[in-house]
């Protein structure tokens, strides 16, 4: 008896809806054993981790917060990653993208702006960002280098960059010293939803983004190039569709949302510039792309969830000294159960009896 | 000791854990698997290194603990890359960001303890002459070792017949399968080797380098670990080279830093990652484009019967 994997011709719907359930349930139980390694209660650590942050309004809002850069980032790179080209230097955009946005806000402080500020806080922001991405991307296409280790390398540089920034130049002159630019102008602050709330016009910003990027993948010629290229590139290069075209669109569409993302959280969230900007929010969305099947909706989908275990760890670290770094845990695994997943939905997995030879 | 001594002896500690862990990368990758989770593994190996020689008192032990996590942690990848065919690229990111994060919980409770580095050793009579003997017989054993694993791979690779049959693997699964070979143990042993090497990597970073524990404190060292392996064209003593050259830049961004080179710090600290962009583009085009990897990097093999 030995085990097979054979390729499916077609996956059940059943494995598609039962799949990412499976994903997400094995890392729980492995949570579970690393909360008791970890000599915690894990009934009430589930429960701060996944119930607490979604049982009331405040805690909601929060998540939606958190939730939109995620998606907005994981909803570039699953195009990324559709047509084979490996961005994970999202978290660079993302800073670039707040730098650009920040700039504008830093330069117009102390005077009165008009209504055109924030437009174009938001345009800089994600054309800094679609620049930044556009280096490895073009590195690829020009000469060839891997657009992984590129992609990465300047998510370094890119943290220097903002700390030299608020350290230097940028430096809040009444800011007791502190890494730091000054708090946005009100103008430069993106508007509330709601008088009291948390909520800010980034979240329905990233949900058009989900609509427009559902369309886009599953509605046009752009989309079935994207898919193709990365399913089928040999079939693509017959169908004379440009592969380098196409791996310096996806990398200017991902980066762009990053930047967007990252202009989006500085002017909302944060209202100025500091180095800590970002709990990592560009590696996160990896694993959100990934979770939500490398698809818009799936992508928003997962974001939420992702959303929740932030804020689920943030209080696990107060409420129960968990280190935050369990969060991390607890996401990579999901990560690998994902994958891992993905493989049932290709392959078939059978036991077959040894042939005598 | 004379400046350049002492240059020399800070490039040799800073080049080695890049060596270890570029080493077991190429012998993974020329097994036809790419594992991009090299700074998971090297983390990993750090925590667990530090902590099991705090807990014991021993840092050798230590040194064991760390190349175990990270075999563990590369069987993880083994796993999923291996025996469920996922794709290697995600595979090797989900690595790299579990390592950190598992990393931060081992660790936490070891922060800011102090201990003593491992030393190094003193090769008699021949450690005395003058300059030579301070360099090369006044060292630590992982800087011997890790010029012993370039050679032992070299020589695998090049020269046995098991090594041929490890490089077959990486060219034409198919075709080593078709000839007898078991495709996915070659792959399965050498995984675990790179995983292993990675984790004395990380050992040498928070046994020897800095002796004290620090959350995320490769800093991106196993990912310039894979842009070695490449800028290598995958030969091992290329391997060696691009490790002194990348630990080379980094030591003289320090000392500029300390001469006063009046550029700003980050810009310094920035370097070594714009270098390794600069350095791949450089090595791609005097290569046309055309990447001297192994044929099937990166491709999963499931056996067919």
């Amino acid at each position: 008896m030995r085990l097979v994997m054979e390729k499916r011709s077609e996956t059940p719907l059943w494995l598609m809806v039962v799949s990412p359930l499976i994903a997400v349930g094995l890392p729980v139980l492995a949570a579970i054993i690393m909360f008791t390694l970890l000599g915690k209660d894990p009934a009430r650590a589930l429960y701060v981790y996944f119930i607490d942050p979604i049982s009331d309004s405040w805690g909601l809002q929060e998540v939606a917060v958190k939730a939109t850069p995620l998606v907005l980032i994981a909803l570039g790179l699953a195009v990324c990653y559709r047509a084979n080209v490996w961005n994970i230097g999202a978290e660079g955009q993302f800073l670039l993208g707040a730098m650009a946005g920040g700039w504008l806000a830093v330069i117009t402080h102390g005077s009165t702006q008009g209504p055109w500020l924030l437009p174009a806080m938001m345009m800089l922001g994600a054309l800094a960002g679609a620049c930044w991405a556009l280096i490895p991307g073009v590195l690829r296409t020009r000469f060839g280098a891997n657009e992984i280790l590129t992609s990465l390398m300047l998510v370094y540089v890119a943290e220097y960059l903002l700390d030299y920034l608020v350290r230097g130049p940028w430096r809040d002159p009444g800011g007791f010293n502190m890494p730091q630019t000054v708090i946005f102008e009100p103008e430069a602050v993106l508007p509330l939803l709601m008088e009291g709330g948390r909520l800010n016009i980034g979240t329905p910003i990233m949900l058009v983004m989900v609509v427009a990027f559902a369309i886009l993948m599953g509605r046009t010629l752009k989309g079935f190039e994207i898919r193709l290229v990365g399913e089928a590139p040999r079939a693509a290069r017959f169908a004379g569709f440009s592969e380098k075209g196409l791996v310096l669109t996806v990398f200017a569409i991902s980066g762009a949302l990053a930047g967007l993302a990252g202009m989006l959280e500085a002017a909302g969230t944060v209202k100025q510039l500091q180095p800590g900007i970002s709990p990592g929010y560009g590696f996160t969305a990896i694993i959100v792309a990934f979770l939500g099947r490398l698809n818009p909706v799936g992508c928003l989908v997962a974001g939420i969830f992702i959303a929740i275990t932030f804020i689920g760890g943030e209080n696990a670290q107060i409420m129960l000294r968990l280190p935050l770094d369990a969060t991390r845990v607890l996401q990579g695994l999901l990560l690998f159960f994902v994958l891992a997943c993905d493989s049932l939905l290709l392959y078939r997995f059978r036991f077959v009896r040894e042939a005598r030879a | 000791m004379t400046l350049l001594e002492a240059i020399i002896l800070t490039v040799i500690t800073a080049s080695t854990p890049l060596l270890i862990a570029a080493i077991g990368e190429l012998v993974v990758e020329r097994a036809g698997v790419l594992n991009l989770g090299v700074e998971g593994m090297m983390i990993i190996g750090a925590a667990a290194g530090i902590a099991a020689a705090i807990t014991t008192g021993n840092s050798w032990f230590g040194v064991l603990v760390a190349i175990l996590a990270g075999m563990a942690l590369s069987l993880v990848f083994a796993a999923l890359v291996l025996g469920l065919a996922a794709n290697q690229v995600a595979a090797g990111l989900a690595l790299a960001i579990l390592g950190l994060g598992l990393s931060g919980v081992i660790g936490a409770p070891f922060v800011g303890v102090q201990r003593e580095g491992i030393g190094k050793i003193e090769i008699p009579v021949l450690s005395d002459i003058p300059f030579i003997g301070e360099i090369l017989f006044h060292q630590d054993l992982f800087v011997y070792a890790s010029v012993a694993l370039t050679a032992g791979v070299w020589w695998f690779l090049t020269r046995t017949r098991a090594g041929l049959v490890l490089r077959a693997c990486g060219e034409n699964h198919a075709a080593a399968h078709a000839l007898g070979y078991r495709v996915l143990r070659i792959r399965l042993l050498a995984i675990l080797f790179g995983g292993g090497c990675a984790g004395l990597a990380g050992a040498y970073l928070s046994l020897v380098y800095t002796p004290f524990w620090t959350s995320g404190m490769t800093s991106g060292r196993g990912w310039i670990a894979l842009a070695i392996v490449v800028f290598a064209s995958w030969l091992p003593w290329r391997a060696a080279v691009g490790a002194y050259l990348f630990g080379g830049l980094t030591i003289l961004q320090l000392h500029a830093q300390s001469a006063g080179v009046p550029l700003p710090s980050q810009v310094m600290a920035a370097l070594p990652y714009l270098l390794t962009i600069i350095v791949l583009v450089v090595i791609m085009r005097a290569r046309r484009g055309g990447a001297a990897g192994p044929a099937c990097l990166g491709t999963p093999f499931v056996p067919d019967r």
